[in-house]
């Protein structure tokens, strides 16, 4: 017999090696040895585990007994570099977090330093409504992630195409808008970066009704799908009290019949002046969260066209505070070779203006003051309460920027969800959760 | 500010603005006057009369752009959390998790951690504040009252070096697990760390190859 897992020795026992096509060997050797405890170690690099998650699972026979989780392999220091750059510049750490829904990383820092600012209620309508279409833009973009990979991980590959056909094409809007697929740093402290360019409200009616047909047939791929229902079916349990004391939110929470939702329960950036309806499943399991998730893409769509409604009304009214002292003094625009400077603005600053240029020059660099205190701002991201803690000494820069992730909080269940299940299903359970790994290590 | 030295020619106080002007200052919030406004005063009344040691484990009460802060005695946090847990007129049921700041200029009290907490049954929010001094970094572990701080509560022992006595397994969480030092503290530099892995040691951005 070849010998493709290598083994050493351990104080723990036996370690082997796995490398792929030697499973039968593995077990034929563990089968003589006297202990039916196995602990497999899966991740950080597996295809099943969301990008570089760790699960160390101990097993007997294919039941877990306990299960942990290794995390920080994507650890970059958001935090602490934020307080080296201004609050500005900030933005851009920030919506590399949680990189499926950078639109959601951005608002809640956004909304953390207007409020330091105390001119939360001087933000322009028109902002807040593009904030808000933005982001429910992006709420799609990231469920059909979820959706996608979760079916793709559990073996059905065709939603995983539908998905992101449906996907590119809200992508193509966030290009359209803000120059940039991700990490756009488009919602910048006291309103958005730039004014939507002509013809995107049209634009996005029209995408409106592809989108609501194509939903309810990558719908009909998965609800009824036997296997699928087999797969998903009572599977990750977690109830109320569970969500509850593990401080678990989003469509977790949602799935145990709690109707939570912060744009319906604290709302902000207008939420309260949109219908939607909050969907929440019974059933306290892996089938009810995804169902959620499909059901949560309809209701973003009817806020999305009660978005297009009041873009209509507020056409040309302004998209940043008024106050030039916080205010990004660039004119961002779409130029033919990308996004720039509008020509404008350089026009004034350079050619006639010298304290506009020296405005320009002390803002971009220096920044604006913050005063002192310390703010928490949470918003409703696909994943569950994203909150911002920022506290200000009153400088140009952030003197502590702390995020509550939702997938940091989250995953915290995986464990309560998968003891006692069989291996299979861990995947299934982590897919539900829909961790995202640059949210949880930032 | 404690002198330091970074990547990316970042020296002194890390200030990259070209001014030199970045002076760090730890602000401290004054206590606020009854009556406090919206729901506070009622949280706070009712606080008082489900704990009776509420004068002794307050430090101060800060009521600052529409937020309640609690300041509280270390030794008082735990018996406080349970009580904002449990008592029905309260029913702070969700932790949403822990907080550390770092403030070197505040004499033994630099360190801070703050707890956010919802109250879904009553709809509303508070923050509880904890300090401890740098030489003595210990809080008591609020994972018996709330589960969900149990990852939280190791991000600020990562981060920030604050033991939580009574946690279950208080290890690092996001660096290594020999990784020296605390990373978020004020006087941690940024960048210009040398990253050791097993066998090799991959050198600072700063002592790399200088393009200047």
């Amino acid at each position: 017999m070849s010998t493709f897992a290598s083994s050493r020795e351990t104080t723990e026992g036996t370690i082997y090696s796995v490398t792929g096509g030697d499973w039968d060997q593995v077990a034929s050797e563990i089968g003589s040895a006297k202990e039916e405890r196995v602990v497999v170690n899966m991740g950080p690099q597996h295809p099943s585990t969301h990008g570089v998650l760790r699960l160390m699972l101990e097993l007997e026979g294919e039941t877990i007994t306990e299960l942990r989780c290794g995390i920080g392999y994507l650890h970059t220091g958001i935090e602490k570099n934020t307080e080296f750059r201004t609050w500005t510049q900030g933005v851009t750490f920030v919506t590399r977090m949680d990189y499926l829904s950078p639109l959601f990383n951005e608002t809640t820092y956004c909304l953390g330093v207007e409020k330091l600012l105390g001119i939360t209620n001087d933000v322009p309508e028109r902002a807040s409504v593009i904030r808000v279409m933005m982001m429910e833009f992006n709420r799609i973009s990231s469920h059909m992630v979820a959706l996608g990979t979760g079916a793709l991980e559990l073996g059905a590959i065709t939603p995983m195409f539908f998905a992101f056909r449906e996907r590119e094409k809200v992508l193509d809007v966030f290009e359209k808008v803000s120059g940039l697929r991700m990490n756009m740093a488009y919602i910048r402290p006291g309103g958005v970066a730039q004014d939507l360019p002509d013809g995107t409200v049209a634009g996005i009616r029209e995408l409106i009704k592809d989108l609501r047909k194509n939903f309810k047939d990558n719908a009909k791929l998965l609800i009824g799908n036997s296997i699928w229902i087999k797969r998903t079916k009572g599977v990750g349990y977690l109830d109320l009290a569970g969500c509850i004391t593990l401080g678990v939110t989003g469509p977790v929470l949602r799935s145990t019949g709690m109707p939570w939702d912060l744009r319906k329960t604290q709302p902000y950036c207008g939420y309260e002046n949109y219908d939607f309806d909050v969907i929440t499943a019974d059933t306290c399991d892996v089938y009810g969260r995804f169902l959620i998730r499909m059901q949560e893409l309809e209701q973003s769509l009817r806020i999305i066209e009660q978005c297009c409604d009041k873009l209509d009304k507020l056409d040309g009214a302004p998209v940043m505070v008024a106050d030039k002292k916080i205010a990004w003094p660039a004119q961002l625009s779409l130029g033919g070779d990308g996004l720039g400077n509008s020509l404008d603005h350089i026009r004034q600053i350079m050619g006639t203006s010298m304290e506009a240029l020296i405005h320009h020059f002390k803002i971009v660099t220096e920044g604006f003051r913050v005063p002192a205190g310390q703010v928490y701002t949470p918003v409703e991201s696909p994943r569950g309460e994203l909150g911002a803690h920022l506290v200000s000494d009153g400088g140009t820069r952030p003197y502590r920027v702390h995020f509550r992730a939702p997938s940091f909080s989250n995953l915290q269940s995986t464990a309560a969800m998968c003891e006692g299940s069989l291996i299979a299903d861990v995947v299934a359970a982590v897919a539900s959760i829909d961790p995202v790994m640059g949210d949880v290590d930032r | 500010m404690s002198e330091q030295k970074g990547s990316f020619g970042i020296q002194g106080t890390g200030d990259t603005s070209g001014y030199g002007g970045l002076v760090r200052s730890s602000f401290s919030p004054t206590s606020a006057q009854k009556p406090y406004g919206s729901y506070f005063d009622e949280v706070t009344d009712e606080l008082e009369r489900a704990f009776p040691e509420f004068n002794d484990a307050i430090e101060k009460v800060v009521v600052d752009r529409g937020e309640l802060t609690l300041h509280i005695k270390r030794q008082r946090l735990f018996d406080v959390a349970k009580t904002l847990r449990d008592t029905e007129t309260l029913r702070f049921e969700v932790c949403l998790g822990v907080s550390g700041v770092h403030y070197p200029e505040d004499s033994q009290r630099e360190l801070h951690a703050v707890y956010e907490l919802l109250s879904m049954t009553h709809n509303r929010r508070m923050r509880l504040e904890v300090s401890t001094p740098e030489s003595d970094p210990h809080i008591p572990s609020l994972v018996e009252v709330w589960a969900g701080t149990n990852w939280h509560e190791r991000e600020a022992y990562d981060m920030f070096g604050i033991i939580f006595d009574g946690h279950p397994a208080l290890t690092r969480i996001l660096m290594p697990d020999d990784w020296p030092g605390h990373p978020q503290r004020k006087d941690y530099p940024l960048g210009g760390i040398a990253v050791e892995y097993v066998g090799a040691t991959i050198p600072s951005p700063d002592n790399r190859r200088s393009y200047r």
